[in-house]
């Protein structure tokens, strides 16, 4: 791939520039924060969950457009999923970005604008950045009291 | 496959393309674009003097130094020994003896700390850094300033990019013994006044150690007019392999400082009952050295040394004028750093576009820059930016690149519809 707007197709813009459930949660059941050492890039996942499937999912951070496209579309796919069928999605997306596997069909097809990352091996991290962060929000019970989070 | 740039004869009269010639690297084709390389502040690329230079000792002459009474590793250690006299040259040092090689800047930043600044620091005693330090001028000082108790303070920097000197009588105190601080900045370009705040250093009591590693590639550097101590350097910034560097320690220094590494070549003796260690430099050389990469140290170093410097000199600052000029042309950009001296580099910011994804486009584009916060995060937060795009320069840069980075940052704008 030579062309950048192959990489930056116009779904990833536009999440860029207006990030869907981007805001911090009032009393998450769960939360991880995701950092990057690399770029300095940083951001955090909150989950409200209703038995075990998640209610509600946001995320806040600074990022590059991938990580921010990749953490905003990732909060649309997993609402209303169960945290198994999340957990599979994130295995899915990681083999598809790391270029482990063909195209995942059990990947909701708009993720799909992220192949493409595979062939820019400095920004997998930055695509999956957000997803590492959920699947330890996933395993991580909220410690902070309720209120304390929308730092 | 390979691709050449036009315009190479640079306004100084220095003759870039037979410069480049050098540079095999330089020819190469990325992402169906002529690579233009302005990513020296990582890493320069390396003429081909340097890499025969290793290559010839690896295959023809290879040996240990300091062991062997037979032939090979004499002359192996003749050649080290050599260019630690270069190197001495380099930095117009007292005596060789001053000269330890390292395996970078950052260990001989570390060796310092650890050697000089454990035998010194007690605690509540203070070590003066600036906000401008890269991470390796930064961690190897809260390492040791955590063991003794000592206390990290800052020198903080303008907007403009330069070190705010008049902070600096207020920072000095009577506990301040070591300060640290970079030649050059490897964000914004600075070349910072190190004469002057060694002056007020040393009427307070301290040591000044200076981190040379953006300075080395584009100044003339002369350790005793600028008043240093200590000054560390890596070759790979300066043409030469990865692996070694070197630090400069002013021989009473050097002398008065206990080993920080043990191990074979830095003893006299060694008993069970104690051991006593060589003299300096070997004091501080603990197994065996990168012989072949300081072997590849001295070929740079003569290179540089046939260069016309003036030329060069006038060459990169030409580069960088026109650099400013036409990269602030782009709309949306903003210079992280305008400090009044400057050399080799250029950082800035893109209105809404993150400097990965500018880095990535200008990658598509064959612009190679580094995008990201270099290391440096205290300087990122001092500017209120999470990375910049850098563009840094070496003596092989042609105002054709300079075109191509304006031409890669019109792109990006494009693709984000900025």
């Amino acid at each position: 791939m030579t062309d950048a707007s192959e990489l930056y197709q116009s779904l990833i813009l536009d999440h860029n520039r207006a990030p869907r459930n981007f805001r911090a949660m009032e009393q998450p059941d769960r939360s991880a924060e995701g950092y990057n050492p690399l770029c300095g890039d940083q951001l955090k996942v909150w989950l409200k969950l209703d038995g075990d499937r998640i209610a509600d999912v946001s995320f806040q951070g600074s990022g590059c457009a991938i990580s921010k496209a990749s953490a905003s579309l990732m909060t649309t796919a997993v609402k209303g999923k169960t945290l198994a069928e999340a957990g599979k999605m994130f295995d899915s997306f990681h083999r598809m970005v790391t270029g482990a596997g063909g195209p995942a069909d059990d990947l909701p097809s708009k993720l799909a604008v992220f192949a493409g990352v595979r062939e820019f091996p400095a920004r997998v991290k930055c695509a999956s950045l957000a997803w590492h962060a959920l699947s330890t929000a996933m395993q991580t019970p909220a410690t902070a009291p309720p209120g304390a989070t929308g730092s | 496959m390979t691709a050449t740039h036009p315009g190479t004869v640079a306004a100084s009269g220095l003759d870039v393309a037979r410069l480049r010639h050098e540079f095999p690297v330089l020819r190469a084709v990325i992402n169906g674009r002529p690579l233009a390389y302005l990513d020296n502040g990582a890493t320069s690329q390396k003429p081909r003097a340097v890499v025969e230079a290793e290559s010839d000792f690896a295959l023809l002459e290879n040996a240990n130094v300091h062991r062997g009474v037979h032939t090979l590793s004499q002359r192996a250690t003749a050649r080290y020994d050599a260019v630690r006299e270069q190197v001495r040259r380099f930095l117009n040092a007292a005596t060789a003896d001053e000269i330890v090689f390292t395996s970078g800047t950052t260990a001989a930043i570390n060796l310092v700390a650890q050697s000089y600044g454990r035998a010194v620091l007690r605690p509540g005693d203070e070590i003066l850094l600036s906000e401008m330090e890269h991470h390796s001028n930064i961690v190897p000082w809260q390492l040791v300033a955590e063991a003794v108790g000592a206390r990290i303070r800052a020198i903080p920097v303008t907007a403009d990019g330069e070190l705010d000197l008049a902070a600096v009588p207020g920072l000095l105190t009577d506990r301040t013994r070591i300060v640290a601080i970079t030649h050059v900045s490897n964000v914004l370009g600075t070349v910072n006044p190190v004469r002057q705040i060694a002056d007020l250093a040393h009427a307070a009591g301290a040591v000044v150690l200076v981190d040379g590693a953006q300075g080395v590639p584009h100044l003339r550097v002369d350790v005793r007019a600028l008043g240093a101590d200590f000054y560390v350097a890596s070759a790979h910034k300066m043409y030469g392999p990865t692996g070694v560097g070197f630090l400069y320690g002013r021989l009473a220094l050097l002398e008065a400082m206990p080993p920080w590494q043990g191990g074979g070549g830095m003893i006299q003796t060694v008993s069970f009952e104690g051991t006593t260690y060589a003299p300096v430099p070997a004091r501080f050389e603990a197994g065996t050295p990168p012989v072949c990469q300081v072997v590849g140290l001295g070929a740079a170093l003569e290179y540089l040394g046939q260069l016309d410097w003036a030329a060069v000199e006038h060459h990169e600052a030409d580069l960088l004028r026109y650099a400013v000029e036409r990269v602030g042309t782009v709309p949306g950009v903003r210079f992280i750093g305008t400090a009044r001296e400057r050399v080799g580099v250029l950082s800035f910011v893109l209105e809404g576009i993150h400097p990965h994804d500018v880095g990535t486009v200008l990658d598509l584009h064959g612009v190679a820059v580094r995008a990201s916060h270099h290391c440096a995060q205290p300087l990122m937060r001092r500017f209120g930016v999470s990375g910049t795009v850098r563009a840094s320069f070496a003596l092989y840069n042609t105002r054709a690149e300079v075109d191509q980075l304006v031409g890669g940052l019109l792109e990006a704008r494009k693709v984000f519809g900025a």
